[in-house]
């Protein structure tokens, strides 16, 4: 028997090698879009889907490939290439107005659906839903463009300003029996497309996948309460929840937020946090740019500035992020399409009560300042803003700043004047923390001119 | 005696001027923008000292601020307009509770607290309607200097709506209308009627609190003056410094920096 020196640059025997959550999602995007590629030629059905209303248990233990149309557009964004796509549906006809998700999807039709990821096949079926105004209409350009039939979900919404749904009470069942019964009709459809019989117990399977992905999903979200913060809920959340939303039910998903879990709480108790010299934390409501975001979190961070919470976590993850949101395993339909109704209820009425919410997020996540983002080619998610941010500024003294941009579309950024709106939000934030010029606290910057 | 120096970068004028230790204005300078920004606020600054009398070596510290506040190499500091304005605002009118800036290409409203810190504020987004740039077409389109819009529009008896609220399209609509024979100041009026309701929309979004302080280049024009009252409903402060006030207010946090006068000043020490 001989023995050596332990060589340093070797892990050592059965070492897991560390999680790295970037890593791990962009890994397991180029899978999706992988399989995406070649789902055809696999003799595997496709459908679209959106992140929110979706009905992606049932899709799943049928085995349908998912295509997530605003995610493909939204990666083209953060690809930088989404403007190329948008002139194309503009050459079409489309007006600039029209919502940049959709127009870069058309402009992906009209590339016969050359993603800077893969080619995205077309779908067997469309599941569109009243959650957004536009699915519907998107759904039939779809139809038209390709043939592909929708089917649509008519989620029960908010019923008027003062009306909040209640777990279990007569109108909830009422609600969840309506869906209850679209679900039985899109489970036929499915069948029908796949030639495959339905099977309650891979639905219970799933659904308990999908549990156990929100249990460690609210964690996560929680565990950004800690000071300093561990993540950037605009920019590493966005990862996140891009994996919550296309490996929904799946073993894979289920690993991601399990270990992601591990890893955040880790870093809690090291007390590390995103950045080194967290100085403010804030909130952030509405819809990112992708095209620009990381250089907006750069224009933040280098304030010291850390997004603890994003509303946009929430409503994007189809309203998963409440703890009684759990499927009743024991009966999957029927919860299914009761979690579904309140999910929905939810997400329709976020703009009543979105005063109320983020007051209570304010609170919970510690957050010296809110940053609303308006959306250029989306009313939907806008319009309540106003209202929002003068109770929050007026009624609770919350600092806060409003700055807009588009989903995508990088002709809406203009880099010198969202700067200068960041720089007057601190400086005034910095005031009203008793600041001192030159503060030794500040995270400075590099030298060298605005960049 | 020291002194301190605040430069303004404009979209299309820099503003210098020049603090001694006491706080009295001591000299000034305006110049319309050159392709580089770095030499249009030294040259801006070296005019600024030779309006002073004073020589460069004199000057302990210099703030840089608006767009170009990064282009101020000399600078030791560099603080945004909005703030800046606050604070010249309220250093020419110590009241001052809102602040309404019209600019060459930016038109801003800002909340004073009546500690002099920013409260709130809103500016014009991704378009020039409402800005100086609007008055600027106007010129253009009727061939007249813009130091004589304000006194020619308030002659205008019938005042044309102007519709559009693209400042590119406003020059199209303005030859239209002096086509059909209607009167320049008509037209004028028109604009300037145009502006105020852009301005004044800022405004009431951060909530209109007496004292008003109106700054920047356009504060100059008599017209805007008296729409500006006539539409907040009251009487508002106009100073024969305030195209210079970002300027002023940088001096002021350069002379509070280098004399330790206070903690007020918000500083982002380099350029992020």
């Amino acid at each position: 028997m001989s023995t050596s020196a332990a060589d340093p640059t070797q892990a050592p025997e059965g070492a897991v090698p560390e999680f790295n959550a970037q890593k791990e999602g962009q890994r397991l995007f180029k899978d999706w879009y992988g399989g995406l590629e070649h789902a055809k030629e696999r003799g595997q059905y496709v459908a679209n889907v959106f992140v929110m209303g979706n009905a992606v248990e049932i899709l799943r233990t049928f085995d349908f490939q998912l295509v997530f149309p605003e995610i493909n557009s939204l990666q083209m964004g953060v690809r930088k290439v989404s403007e190329e796509y948008l002139r194309d549906s503009e050459d079409y006809g489309y007006s600039p107005d029209v919502c940049s998700y959709v127009k870069a999807d058309v402009g992906l039709i009209l590339r016969q659906q050359k993603h800077p990821a893969g080619t995205i096949p077309k779908a067997d079926i469309a599941i569109v839903s009243n959650m957004c105004s536009t699915f519907i209409k998107w759904g039939e350009i779809w139809e038209r463009m390709l043939d592909t039939p929708s089917f649509v979900l008519d989620l029960p919404g908010q019923r008027g300003s003062s009306w909040r749904v209640r777990p279990g009470d007569a109108q909830h069942m009422a609600d969840a029996q309506w869906i209850e019964a679209q679900f039985r009709d899109l489970i036929g459809r499915c069948e029908k497309i796949t030639g495959k019989r339905f099977d309650m117990d891979r639905l219970a399977e799933v659904e308990d996948r999908v549990n156990r992905m929100v249990h460690h999903w609210n964690n996560v979200m929680a565990l950004n309460r800690a000071c300093p913060a561990p993540y950037n809920a605009m920019l590493d959340g966005l990862t996140y929840i891009g994996i919550m939303n296309v490996y929904r039910g799946t073993e894979e998903g289920v690993q991601f937020m399990r270990q992601l879990d591990e890893q955040l709480s880790a870093k809690v108790a090291r007390g590390e946090g995103r950045i080194d010299n967290e100085r403010f934390r804030l909130l952030f409501s509405g819809t990112p740019c992708y095209v620009s975001m990381r250089r907006l979190v750069e224009l933040f961070e280098s304030w010291g500035g850390v997004f603890a919470y994003s509303d946009y976590l929430t409503f994007a993850a189809g309203g998963m992020d409440a703890g009684e949101l759990v499927y009743d395993t024991s009966r999957p339909l029927e919860s299914l399409a009761e979690i579904t109704a309140l999910a929905a209820q939810r997400g329709l009425s976020n703009q009543f009560f979105a005063h109320e919410r983020l007051a209570q997020q304010l609170r919970e996540y510690d957050v010296d300042g809110i940053v609303f983002h308006g959306i250029k080619s989306c009313r939907f998610v806008s319009s309540g803003m106003a209202d929002t941010r003068n109770y929050l500024t007026e009624r609770l003294k919350i600092p806060s700043l409003y700055i807009e941009s588009d989903l995508i579309d990088p002709r809406y950024w203009s880099d010198a004047q969202i700067k200068n709106r960041v720089d007057a939000f601190f400086e005034s934030l910095q005031q009203r923390s008793g600041g001192a010029p030159g503060d030794t606290k500040i995270r400075l910057p590099v030298v060298g001119g605005p960049s | 005696m020291k002194y301190v120096g605040g430069v303004d970068v404009g979209s299309t004028q820099t503003k210098a001027v020049i603090l001694d230790e006491d706080g009295r204005l001591v000299g000034r300078a305006l110049l319309d923008m050159e392709t580089s920004m770095i030499t249009v606020a030294q040259d801006a600054f070296d005019a600024a000292l030779e309006n002073a009398g004073i020589d460069q070596a004199r000057v302990v510290r210099v703030a840089g601020t608006g767009y170009g506040r990064y282009n101020v190499s000399f600078g030791h500091e560099q603080v945004t307009e909005i703030t800046c304005h606050a604070r010249g605002a309220v250093s020419l009118f110590p009241g001052t509770r809102t602040v309404i800036d019209i600019g060459g290409q930016d038109t801003k409203a800002i909340s004073v607290k009546p500690d002099g810190q920013v409260g709130d504020f809103t500016m014009n987004d991704k378009c020039a309607a409402g800005t100086g740039r609007f008055l600027g077409a106007a010129s253009y389109a009727l061939e007249l200097p813009l130091s004589e819009l304000g006194a020619l529009a308030l002659r205008s008896q019938n005042p044309v709506r102007i519709t559009t609220t693209c400042t590119v399209f406003a020059e199209s609509e303005i030859i239209s209308h002096l086509a059909k024979g209607i009167l320049p100041e008509d037209v004028l009026m028109g604009v300037h009627q145009a502006i105020t309701s852009r301005c004044v929309s800022l405004a009431r979004r951060v909530g209109i609190q007496p004292e008003v302080t109106f700054t920047g280049g356009v504060s100059r024009n008599i017209a805007m003056v008296k729409l500006l009252e006539e539409a907040v409903g009251m009487k508002i402060n106009v100073s024969p410094d305030a195209h210079f006030c970002g300027a002023l207010g940088a001096a002021l946090f350069a002379r509070e920096h280098a004399f330790g006068l206070g903690v007020e000043a918000p500083a982002a020490v380099a350029a992020p």
